[in-house]
């Protein structure tokens, strides 16, 4: 199971929105081995591609630098799909090298850049095995 | 003196669970053998042919090695190299793996 506090959750959804019809990415880092997603990082998509997405590889290595130093992990890896559903690719699936981390898909198929709801999922991606798992959100307050 | 090598998440199983392990090597396909030789399978991870795979990035002090030579880049006692997978994917379908040939 996901679980994630509301603000940081609207972060994903608005940061997918922003870059549609791009495909829009990035990390919630969290504490080493605490399941946490606290540190919200949009990250470029350096493929700046409505059907790919990749972190610039200078980007890459900053980021984690960064959360080395600060003895996090990626908890969460998230990136928007603008013309399909939220669940992950073959391609996706391929790319997966994060064993770790939770794999969060947003779909803006529905409503672009506009108000409206979205679809956001989440998965495990582990030797090319995907397992749908659940969502939590909490508000801030008990997060 | 050696040349720290920092590992991935998904890399440690070679290494038994170490985030860095010591290398040497005067160039980067040097070092990448004498893992080898301590670690074996990991260069299979890393290289396709005679050259890096696309989607594993690897840094000789923060400088990507796309742009200072590859494999051939040279290194020295006190270096540091960091290995990182791409974070990529996308709904393109593609028959891509991080670790293997593209089209594998």
């Amino acid at each position: 199971m996901l679980s994630i506090d509301q603000a940081t959750y609207d972060s994903i959804v608005a940061h997918a929105k922003k870059d549609h019809p791009d495909e829009a990415c990035g990390v919630i880092a969290g504490p080493e081995g605490s399941d946490r997603p606290e540190r919200f990082i949009p990250m470029l998509n350096a493929a700046r591609s409505p059907t790919f997405y990749e972190f610039d590889p200078v980007d890459l290595l900053k980021l984690y630098k960064e959360m080395d130093a600060n003895d996090e992990e990626p908890v969460v890896v998230y990136h928007s799909h603008t013309a399909t559903e939220a669940y992950p690719s073959r391609t996706d699936i391929g790319l997966a090298s994060e064993p770790n981390a939770h794999y969060v898909l947003v779909s803006t198929r529905e409503h672009g850049n506009s108000h409206g709801p979205v679809e956001l999922r989440s998965y495990r991606i582990i030797d090319g095995e995907v397992t749908e798992e659940e969502v939590t959100v909490a508000t801030r307050s008990q997060a | 003196m050696a040349i720290e090598v920092r590992i991935p998440t998904i890399l440690r199983t070679y290494t038994d669970g170490e985030k860095a392990v010591s290398g040497e090597g005067a160039t980067l396909s040097e070092v990448i053998e004498n893992l080898e030789s301590n670690h074996p399978g990991i260069k299979d991870r890393l290289i396709e042919g005679s050259d890096l795979r696309r989607f594993v990035n690897v840094y000789v002090n923060d400088e990507d090695v796309r742009f200072t030579g590859g494999l051939g880049t040279s290194v020295s006692d006190g270096d540091q190299v960091v290995v990182l997978p791409a974070v990529a994917g996308g709904c393109r379908q593609a028959r891509v793996k991080w670790s293997s040939p593209v089209g594998g």
